[in-house]
């Protein structure tokens, strides 16, 4: 089949926060770039009709787990992208808790190599902070810089030597790399596996309290202050958290943040069913953690929504809860679950979930993506905003089953994906007759 | 009686009601009339098999439950973490499919995982009977100290029952909590602010970290054992200092009602949570626990076994 990539997307509401644009018009692809309207012959593009629903830039998750090289029974960089496709994702930034560990040139040049021969979206890998993410010393910065990476995380692990903490981040400021921060005070967490509360009282879970977030957050604040460098806390989950955020902020510290959206969609009263398909870190909190986060996305203490998609196989799922790993899988039901409980909900407009997806992420990591602006690369998401359905983890594309959200009734739904202007997932109908009034 | 048992499993108290727990008191009365007979065995599970597998430890349920089984006349098979599959790397659940394709009836089933029994109980058709699980639930040690506090003083509503101790790590206060409430007891518990969660209150339990006012006016005293691993993780100075501000002295019995009633699931650590003139003495019903252990536990097998296909 020939790759097209030069296309009219016809009649669709555009939305593009970073250009603060929202309006019904006509986007105009040619050979993988955005261009003006009516700029080329329309014989050379294939035109589709796209009235009713969203043409939004291509959204961007910079927080997934793609699990190759080391885990591939879980997930690879061919299925996971495909799930990224499918959920209207056109750049992902790849976690480095592979095995090994993506801390060298090495095993970033590897997933880079990887990415461009099966990969179907962006990948952006991330590097590790510290050698082997054993928070004891400093990994490779420079040459994980040179070798393409486009931030330095040791995302599921917490660096706890606050001195190696500040010289990482002053260090990472120095090659211009963001530090993304699992944020997670060991002893306080100890070995829990759900948020201390009412639920883990009641229950007698081992649990882990929002404070091992926040001693962590807190610290972070402290350390971006002194070392005059931006760090972005990755998946907020807890009212304080966000409060202290939102107050740095507003003091000048260089600090953002991401929430997922099983933290925004559900809480820890979920744990009594003992489905590890909620079992998570950080884990769902209380239903005041859970407003503080959607409140934080509402003012804009947090910029970012990102899944956290973390693959595990029913093997190491369908276990005891104490014994099962941590994550969920997220890419393919983020746009739903987020238009449902966002969007359909009245906390956000349709403009601004998009923007945690978009201007929001590629900000942070100053990179070239997530608008459409004239010029730039067409990484398009099509979106209908009112396609109700219900989320069925036998349609997915990712490799792994784990999500909490098997049964969840949607609205609202990615319909189609572009890369580089090459449409790569797409369920809209094949044909549609074109709409000569529309013009 | 018109009470019909309809569950295949015994997983919590929280998920029972008040009659279906209820049924299970009165069910167990029945059952420690036949423990009092000469002939000790009825054939009620004749045919039937029990496994127990006790992956966690345990002495003293474990043999209360096999006792309960024979007594039933039911088929026993006993299994522990040592010598069965996990040290080869099986999951719980596939050691239990096995199981459960031998035509095994009934599992009762200790583990240190919160929740492992509400996981095998949705996954498998045998009946699963709960005889641990983490800190989360201990059913029919709840229902037997119900059952001892109901003999002893004809009634549970309105009374006044204090569980001292180690509450936050404790799957017995758990379970006691919610077959108390549900029978109209009021809840107090009492312990060190580190071991005894405020969030208890929001379930209606009085919680108390003063042990004298948490006694003032206690029917019911149910004392836990304290374990020595909680002051090696720091939750408090040490088991001297606990047991002189939480331990249970015969100078407490002096300012505590003259008829109140001294629990202790037991295994008690003497002179740490409870001093032997205090266990040992008049106001104690620790030993009528274990004897009522063993009715309470031949009703629930019974019941579960009737409504198994």
């Amino acid at each position: 089949m020939k790759k097209n990539n030069s296309w009219i997307l016809k009649g669709g509401r555009i939305i593009d926060p970073a250009n603060h644009i929202d309006r019904t018009g006509d986007l105009w692809i040619r050979e993988g770039r955005i261009v003006e309207p009516d700029s080329f012959d329309p014989a050379l593009a294939e035109t589709v009709n796209l009235r009713g629903l969203v043409v939004a830039p291509g959204l961007i998750d910079m927080h997934v787990h793609l699990r190759q090289p080391g885990n591939t029974d879980a997930e690879t960089i061919r299925t996971g992208t495909m799930a990224a496709a499918a959920g209207g994702f056109t750049s992902i930034v790849a976690m480095p808790n592979t095995s090994p560990c993506a801390d060298t040139a090495g095993t970033i040049q590897y997933i880079k190599d990887f990415a461009a021969r099966e990969g179907v979206v962006k990948v952006l890998p991330s590097g590790a902070l510290s050698v082997g993410r054993k928070g004891e010393e400093m990994s490779p910065v420079g040459s994980l810089k040179a070798a393409g990476v486009v931030a330095l995380t040791d995302d599921g692990c917490c660096i706890q030597n606050n001195e190696l903490m500040r010289h990482v981040v002053e260090y990472a400021g120095n090659f211009g790399l963001p530090v993304l921060e699992h944020c997670e005070d060991k002893f306080l967490a100890g070995d829990g596996v759900m948020h201390e509360g009412y639920w883990s009282v009641l229950l007698g879970m081992k649990a882990m309290p929002a404070a091992a977030e926040e001693v962590i957050v807190a610290r972070d604040i402290i350390i971006s202050r002194l070392a005059s460098w931006k760090i972005h806390i990755q998946h907020v989950s807890s009212a304080q958290s966000v409060k202290m955020i939102r107050a740095a902020q507003a003091d000048g510290v260089r600090i953002s943040a991401e929430a997922t959206p099983h933290h925004i969609a559900l809480t820890d009263v979920e744990i009594k069913k003992f489905d590890t398909n909620y079992k998570m870190n950080p884990p769902l909190r209380s239903e005041e953690d859970r407003m503080a986060v959607i409140e934080g996305l509402q003012d804009g203490t947090i910029a970012v929504i990102a899944t956290d998609h973390a693959p595990h196989t029913q093997t190491a799922k369908l276990v005891e809860f104490d014994h099962a790993p941590f994550g969920i899988i997220g890419l393919e039901t983020a746009v739903p679950v987020t238009l449902t409980e966002l969007y359909h909900k009245n906390y956000l407009s349709l403009s601004q979930v998009i923007s945690k997806f978009t201007v929001g992420p590629a900000s942070i990591l100053g990179i070239d993506a997530g608008t459409l602006s004239v010029g730039a690369a067409a990484d398009v998401t099509i979106i209908d905003p009112d396609c109700e359905y219900i989320v069925d983890v036998n349609d997915f594309y990712s490799k792994s089953r784990n999500t909490p959200f098997n049964g969840y009734a949607a609205k609202g739904r990615t319909m189609a994906t572009f890369v580089d202007g090459v449409c790569i997932f797409s369920l809209l109908k094949e044909s549609e007759p074109e709409d000569e009034e529309s013009k | 009686m018109d009470f019909q048992w309809t569950k295949k499993d015994l997983l919590d108290l929280y998920d029972l009601s008040r009659d279906e727990i209820l049924h299970i008191l009165n069910t167990a009365e029945e059952f420690k009339k036949v423990s009092q007979r000469n002939v000790k065995k009825v054939p009620a599970l004749r045919g039937r098999t029990v496994v127990n597998l006790f992956v966690e430890p345990s002495t003293r349920t474990r043999v209360s439950f096999e006792l309960a089984e024979q007594r039933l006349s039911a088929d026993i098979i006993n299994m522990n973490a040592d010598v069965s599959s996990f040290r080869k790397g099986e999951t719980l659940l596939d050691t239990l499919k096995n199981i459960q394709a031998l035509q095994a009836d009934i599992v009762v089933m200790r583990h240190q995982a919160t929740g492992a029994p509400n996981f095998l109980a949705r996954e498998l058709n045998m009946g699963v009977v709960n005889a641990g699980d983490g800190a989360h639930s201990h059913p029919t040690q709840a229902l037997l100290d119900i059952f001892t506090i109901r003999e002893k003083k004809g009634r549970i509503e309105g009374l006044n029952v204090v569980i001292v101790g180690d509450i936050l790590h404790s799957r017995v206060a758990r379970s006691n909590v919610w077959g108390l409430l549900k029978l109209g007891a009021n809840v107090t518990f009492a312990g060190p602010a580190t071991l005894v969660p405020r969030e208890f209150e929001k379930i209606g339990v009085r919680v108390c970290h003063n042990l004298k006012d948490a006694l003032a006016d206690a029917d019911v005293v149910n004392l836990l054992r304290i374990q020595l691993e909680r002051q090696q993780r720091g939750y408090f100075p040490s088991l001297g200092e606990y047991s002189r501000f939480f331990g249970i002295h015969p100078e407490t019995l002096r300012y505590i009602k003259r008829d109140a009633l001294i629990m202790h699931p037991g295994p008690i650590n003497r002179g740490v949570e409870i001093d032997s003139a205090v266990a040992d003495g008049p106001q104690s019903v620790i030993l009528e626990q274990v004897t009522n252990g063993l009715a309470v536990r031949m009703a629930v097998l019974f019941l579960v076994a009737g409504c198994l296909k």
